[in-house]
């Protein structure tokens, strides 16, 4: 199940690359980068699991006493948590910006924006 | 039932690449930005069989919630921008 | 052509370190030194039941408070970025079909359903699974509803930044006031730890973690309205 989900999310951050890498359209480059940091956040929790383990929350099916013996490692889980908060920030400021540059030049191709070119 | 959640998680995990290979191939934009919320939402039931509701629930209202509608309100402003998709 | 081949290029090799570790990695059995501290002490020291909810509000508080800033700063900077697009008051109104009759009634039926599930999150977020990030989407997600049922509607801006002002102020006082009366900056003691396990516990974290989701809901909020405020350039 480990191995199942870290394969799923590294097969995830190739497809977001390859997409960002050869789409030319922003928005596109923009979907396929949160593609990427999803299968980031995958691998990141699939590290945390331990096989036949349950969820790290204190309950009547984990009591306070077994609890080393019975949770996942939370830790993991916390940074994911606040990764994917930043993730939705970043994305709102990636659209901002390709909006402004339409509005400059009317299109979101790549290849036209030629400002910066050597 | 103990095979239960591997089987499940092959499922998903298939259907999470699956979602996330139209984004990328796609031709149509709005298309691509749908799959790319299934790909948050399939991940998020995998956080699930991961043991990590938290994680989970923020996925399912951040990462396939809120992200799909800001790319739509911004896909509405600017109309595609594409006129040559190669 | 030859940046796809480039690019090809690049992920093969990228996937072959990926390949690689995969390859040699062996699960762990057993938690980790840090895991098994927070595994053992979160009851008896801090009260919470949900663990993950005490790593981020007590044990990495301060971790937190920095990403409730950048997080403050993205929400700040795309309203300047937008500034201009904004509609202005003399142009033209845009003509937008009526949003109908189910959207409006099912709207007024939902968006106090909305807020108050938004709420139930944030306050339960040392007891459940979820917490101030969760519920603050679930509370944005009910001014998207607003949004969509009446597009031209102009948002209180100021409210919106009122509230997230307002909740930063008090957590960072929370967090100064643990300096003086507990262990230190956002240490949860300042309050007694009640009941393992009851809604009165865990001293301020449920006080925290509100606080934290009333700013993140305002923040995704501002973001929300700014972006679907902008005009379709002529």
């Amino acid at each position: 199940m480990i191995l199942v989900a870290m394969a799923a999310g590294f097969l995830l951050i190739l497809m977001g690359l390859y997409g960002a890498l050869t789409n030319r359209n922003i928005l596109r480059m923009i979907v396929a980068f949160t593609i990427a940091s999803t299968g980031v956040n995958l691998v990141l929790v699939s590290v945390g699991y331990i096989a036949g383990r349950t969820a790290p929350i204190l309950d009547a099916a984990v009591p306070v006493a077994k609890a080393a013996e019975r949770i996942i490692d939370p830790v993991p889980q916390a940074l994911v948590l606040t990764a994917i908060v930043i993730g939705l920030g970043i994305t709102a400021l990636m659209l901002a910006y390709a909006f402004k540059l339409y509005e400059t030049k009317r299109t979101l191709d790549i290849s036209k924006f030629t400002e910066l070119k050597g | 039932m103990s095979a239960f959640l591997p089987v499940m998680s092959v499922v998903v995990a298939l259907a999470t690449i699956g979602a996330a290979f139209v984004a990328i191939r796609v031709d149509s934009l709005p298309v691509a930005i749908l799959s790319a919320g299934a790909v948050s939402l399939f991940a998020s039931v995998l956080f699930l069989i991961l043991a990590a509701p938290d994680v989970a629930m923020t996925e399912a209202a951040i990462g396939s919630g809120l992200t799909t509608f800001l790319f739509f309100f911004v896909l509405g402003r600017v109309g595609g921008g594409e006129q040559d998709n190669d | 052509m030859i940046r796809h081949a480039l690019a090809v290029i690049f992920l093969i090799g990228l996937g072959t370190v990926f390949a690689g570790l995969m390859l040699g990695y062996t699960p762990d059995t057993e938690l980790n030194l840090t895991a098994r501290y927070y595994a053992e002490n979160t009851a008896k020291d801090l009260g919470a039941a949900n663990i993950v909810t005490a790593i981020i509000v007590t044990y990495r508080g301060l971790d937190t408070l920095g990403e409730v800033t950048v997080l403050f700063l993205t929400a700040a900077i795309v309203a300047l970025v937008l500034a201009q697009s904004r509609h202005q008051p003399g142009a033209p109104q845009r003509v937008l079909p009526p949003s109908g009759e189910l959207l409006h009634t099912g709207s007024r039926l939902l968006v106090p359903l909305i807020v108050l599930f938004g709420v139930y999150v944030f306050v339960n977020g040392h007891l459940t699974p979820g917490g101030g990030f969760q519920g603050g989407a679930i509370v944005a997600s009910s001014m998207l509803l607003l949004l969509l049922t009446d597009p031209l509607r102009r948002f209180g801006h100021r409210m919106i930044a009122r509230v997230e002002s307002l909740s930063g102020l008090t957590y960072v006082a929370l967090g100064a006031l643990g300096l003086v009366l507990a262990g230190g900056f956002l240490d949860n003691r300042i309050l007694p730890l009640g009941d393992f396990g009851s809604l009165f516990s865990a001293g301020a974290i449920p006080i925290i973690y509100s606080l934290v989701g009333l700013k993140v809901g305002a923040e995704f909020s501002s973001m929300l309205v700014n972006l679907s405020e902008t005009e379709k350039p002529q």
